[in-house]
């Protein structure tokens, strides 16, 4: 009997797929998997602005979910539990708000220090496929997940280079229909095509997660106008993943439509990571009661007054 | 890693010295369910993985 053991050079769980017949190639209907609708029941928020006309300042609480598959949320901050020290992360959670929390798969060599220890137990833990080459890995990494701790949501992310970590949306969305017909929360990481989005929705994904830019790499939203298009499209939560590499561009995100902003190295790379999550937090609630409040118009090659212009008012 | 067959998945777990709860096993490619983790014997020959959560994300 083989019992594989670690290699700390590969790090990931999966070994190149062998020439068996590919789960990958199940039928290609989307099945029951219908991705919630953004309508009235549906608890998606809707994107037209309340008008506030009551005077109230902010979203009521509980009044305005991240719903995802039927699973509401407060919290929009998806939260990376990466490599910082695990002491930290739950000050991180904490901080920063965050209810759902993302971890990898790897092989086990020891359940000492287990990071599910570190995790409040209110917390919705969010498995990602990191190390999946194609939809095959992915599929066999989110049920290994939901073994271990029976969630349902599933991260699904396939890259199969190093260099830029770009995720393969024609695996990721054969991948999403699979699980999805499984019962899994399907939250696919995706390279901004809006047509592998609309794919990925007509598979059956809880929402869609698009890159702002490179993993890990700060840089922002430099994906935006197709995001943008993505957002105006999407009947499923939007979730910014991926590049966004400080508090100012998760308000952005959010102020431009996106329903959710994940982050992790942003707050790792931070001399003080609590605070830095607690800013993350404000971040992202700043943006989304901007988005809605309802932004004003921006105008070019004018200026437009904010005092009153009745000429018989100046003194002069 | 090699070790004496037949055992069990539960004994293989005890043997690593890992907690039941935080691993999933899968055998030959297939996941073997917590609830027949007690049953399900291990011969020579099988190839077992055992996984677990880490930090990443």
């Amino acid at each position: 009997m083989t019992i594989h053991s670690s290699n700390p050079h590969a790090g990931h769980l999966l070994t190149p797929a062998s020439a068996a017949a590919s789960p990958g190639a199940a039928p290609a209907s989307a099945g029951t998997a219908t991705p919630a609708g953004a309508g009235p029941d549906s608890g998606v928020p809707s994107r037209t602005s309340p008008d506030g006309a009551d005077g109230s300042a902010r979203p009521t609480p509980g009044k305005d979910p991240l719903m995802l598959r039927g699973h509401a949320f407060d919290s929009r901050f998806i939260l990376g539990s990466g490599r910082y020290d695990l002491h930290l992360i739950k000050a991180a959670i904490d901080n920063a708000g965050a209810q759902i929390v993302t971890m990898a798969l790897r092989r086990c060599m020891t359940t000492d220090n287990n990071v599910l220890d570190y995790i409040p137990g209110e917390v919705t833990i969010l498995p990602n496929t990191s190390g999946a080459r194609n939809a095959r890995d992915a599929v066999r990494i989110a049920r290994l997940a939901r073994e271990v701790c029976g969630t349902d949501f599933v991260k699904v992310e396939i890259e199969h280079e190093t260099r830029y970590l770009l995720p393969d949306n024609a695996e990721t969305i054969k991948a999403t229909r699979i699980l999805s017909k499984e019962g899994f929360v399907v939250m696919p990481y995706m390279f901004p095509d809006p047509l592998a989005a609309k794919a990925l929705e007509e598979a059956g994904a809880a929402c869609i997660m698009p890159l702002g830019s490179m993993i890990g790499s700060n840089r922002g939203l430099r994906m935006r106008d197709f995001i943008e298009i993505i957002i105006a499209n999407a009947h499923v939560p939007v979730i910014i993943d991926a590049g966004i590499g400080r508090p100012s561009q998760a308000a952005q995100a959010m102020e431009m439509g996106a329903d959710a902003v994940m982050a992790y190295t942003a707050i790792a790379g931070a001399r003080n990571i609590p605070l830095m999550a607690r800013s993350f937090g404000h971040a992202v609630s700043a943006g989304r009661e901007a988005y809605l409040s309802g932004l004003g118009a921006v105008t070019t090659g004018r200026a437009v007054p904010s005092s009153p212009t009745d000429v018989n008012g100046y003194l002069h | 890693m090699a070790v004496a067959t037949p055992i069990s998945v539960t004994a293989l777990i005890r043997l690593g010295k890992l907690r039941p709860d935080r691993v999933a096993v899968e055998v030959n490619g297939l996941i073997v369910p917590r609830a027949q983790r007690d049953t399900r014997q291990l011969n020579d020959g099988d190839s077992v993985e055992i996984v677990s959560f880490v930090q990443g994300g």
